[in-house]
């Protein structure tokens, strides 16, 4: 079996920045904070994060704040939750959640939550349980999980619950590993994880594991490295990670690396992207694999920077 | 597939009369920013536009064919797509066009969020006459991909919100006729039998239910769906699970015919954990699934299912000794 490539991924994570005429890249423009969130996670989980010039992107990320308390994809465009759980999680990443007025952002979120119990993505009322967890993990890293109802939240969460035991994007709506992950993340920051049907939803997640050894996010579809992330994040919350075979999986993610430029792609021999080159890592970082940093599998962030944020060490 | 639309040249706003009133205002990226972007010229050009409209707050046609350009450009800009909304209302639009030019869109964003969103406040704001336009829309996106997650969330929401439940049935039929391994319908299936207020609800449609879905399982025996399903029809009911023999005997069926045996084994182990008294037949067809060479190893036929399906799924054999660990002991 292959190693990981570390060095080759930190090039590529830091070559994404100097890369020009890339047209994926100006797409990408509206959702820069959330690539940020990817490309430093990455490279804290990898141990280079001192690669980064920590000023220069918290005044970005500050830019990006609205009058509402908010945060928009880049400078300029429109508050969403997406990117204020983004803006926060790379401010703890650098442990500057001191320069959040957290009034404001917290009133912002608090904002968003319906009469249901259920969150909005922003002021024109998507409704997702990618919000729910969205907003509670935000509000929990900001210590002011208290401004929200909380009983009603997780209650609109346990309502999406399928009779398989995962969970869909509002009530009825297909099991998705994307959509468990958001729903236990919720109900484990929440402390509710006894709402869930830990071994009916862990057979589920299991089953997800095909021959190839790589994680698929719903019945009959193909294995997909972001899933490695969805999947086991989910398993580990509900102490059932020994269920699948970890051997497997990661061979399967390390055949998913461009060994020669870096990167990590969502199946071998693709093209890779920041996006999947985070989820193999992480995903790599709860097999433990050797030489990464550990990953908190509710909050997303290093396990260094939870304890930071919730023991002050 | 845009390929059988012949694309005219891109004429710059710079050059349009129609914007010689319009002074455009750059993106400001700050000094050195994380993941500096070399902008294409269009996209640049038309972004500068947008914000100069967008700040002004100009809430007009033009401004309206301009939101399009830059959808065009990037779909997912959140920011665009409210403006577009702000000056549908301003302008007091024809809707019915709007669904119209979504679905244009969809066709090669289908994947998109705020396509989604959109195409729903639309919708919504037409109200019930909408429903039948929007189950043939989405039944145009299921026609491609039948596993479409935001278009089944979105017909979930119409259904709903709208109505239209008379033919949902018959159309989960149809998809599973078409792949009977579509969880996506097999899902919509349970939808329909536990929310639609034509049917009666999930007691009521049980025993139909359960004859269609043994019978899927006995053509598929290793589809994963139809098992999840059956254990679903008796949702909140486990005691009528446990007794009603159509239950184990599509189990016993399937390990009698000795293939694909692996959902089958693990019903009759959730079976046979909440109470299932097994029959002489079950016990020899589980003893005839044996692994060879392993004949005296477990005291009880519960134990035995467990090494089988350790055999049979090395993958998760994990999974399968914690289920074994979990027995209550040997009696
Ligand atoms: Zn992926």
């Amino acid at each position: 079996m292959g190693e990981l490539a570390t060095e080759k991924h930190v090039q590529y994570i830091l070559s994404v920045e100097k890369r020009k005429d890339d047209f994926i890249s100006v797409a990408m423009e509206y959702l820069r904070m959330n690539g940020a969130y990817w490309g430093l996670t990455t490279l804290d989980l990898l141990g280079k994060l001192d690669a980064i010039d920590v000023d220069e992107v918290v005044s970005w990320i500050m830019k990006c704040q609205h009058e509402s308390g908010g945060f928009g994809g880049n400078i300029g465009h429109d508050p969403h939750i997406l990117y204020t759980l983004s803006a926060v999680q790379v401010l703890a990443l650098f442990d500057k959640l001191n320069v959040l007025d957290v009034e404001k952002v917290t009133n912002y979120i608090a904002g968003l939550q319906n009469e249901d119990g259920s969150f909005s993505g922003d002021e024109w009322g998507e409704v997702d349980t990618r919000f729910s967890y969205i907003a509670i993990c935000c509000l929990s890293i900001l210590h002011h999980l208290n401004k929200i109802n909380v009983e009603k939240a997780v209650s609109y969460i346990v309502s999406c619950k399928n009779l398989d035991g995962g969970f869909g994007c509002t009530p009825g709506g297909e099991s998705h590993a994307g959509q468990i992950f958001c729903c236990v993340g919720a109900l484990a920051i929440t402390g509710s994880l006894h709402h869930i049907d830990k071994d009916l939803l862990g057979w589920w997640l299991c089953e997800r594991q095909v021959k190839a050894g790589g994680l698929n996010g719903r019945p009959e579809k193909l294995p997909d490295v972001c899933y490695s992330w969805w999947v086991l994040s989910s398993l580990i919350m509900i102490d059932r990670v020994h269920w699948i075979s970890k051997e497997k999986l990661v061979k399967f993610i390390l055949d998913c690396q461009d060994t020669e430029n870096g990167g990590i792609s969502d199946r071998p021999d693709d093209a890779v992207d920041v996006y999947h080159t985070y989820f193999g890592v992480a995903g790599l970082s709860l097999l433990e694999y050797p030489g990464l940093k550990a990953i908190d599998p509710a909050y997303a962030l290093p396990v260094d920077v939870v304890n930071k944020i919730f023991f002050g060490r | 597939m845009e390929s059988d639309k012949v694309k005219l040249p891109r004429v710059p706003l710079s050059q349009r009369p129609e914007w010689s009133d319009v002074t455009p205002v750059p993106q400001d990226d700050g000094p050195s920013p994380v993941v500096p972007i070399a902008y294409k010229e269009e996209f640049v050009e038309t972004m500068d536009y947008f914000r100069a409209v967008y700040l002004a707050d100009e809430r007009s046609a033009r401004a309206l064919r301009l939101t399009a350009e830059v959808i065009g450009l990037n779909a997912g800009n959140y920011t665009v797509w409210h403006f577009r909304r702000s000056i549908l209302e301003a302008l007091d639009a024809d809707l019915n066009d709007e669904l119209d030019y979504i679905e244009n869109i969809a066709r090669s964003n289908s994947k998109n969020y705020q396509i989604w969103h959109h195409r729903r406040w639309v919708a919504e704001k037409l109200g019930t006459d909408s429903a039948r336009k929007e189950l043939e829309f989405t039944k145009k996106i299921f026609s491609i991909d039948a596993k479409h997650y935001h278009a089944w969330s979105h017909r979930q929401w119409v259904l709903l919100a709208l109505g239209g439940w008379e033919d949902e049935l018959g159309y989960c039929q149809q998809l599973l006729e078409e792949d009977i391994f579509n969880n996506s319908a097999w899902n919509q299936r349970f939808f329909v039998i536990t929310k639609s207020p034509l049917l009666g609800g999930l007691e009521v449609m049980r025993e139909s239910e359960v004859s269609y879905t043994v019978e899927a399982i006995l053509t598929y025996p290793e589809n994963e769906s139809p098992w999840r399903y059956l254990r679903g029809l008796y949702k909140g009911d486990t005691q009528s699970w446990v007794n009603d023999a159509q239950v184990w005997s599509v189990c016993l069926k399937v390990l009698n015919a000795k293939n694909n045996c692996l959902f089958a084994l693990s019903t009759l182990l959730d079976l046979l954990c909440h109470g299932l008294q097994p029959n002489q037949e079950i016990n020899d067809a589980v003893d005839a699934l044996k692994p060879s060479g392993q004949d005296q190893s477990d005291s009880d036929l519960v134990k035995t299912v467990c090494s089988i399906l350790e055999h049979i799924d090395p993958i998760r054999a994990n999974y399968w000794k914690w289920r074994k660990s979990k027995l209550p002991s040997a009696t």
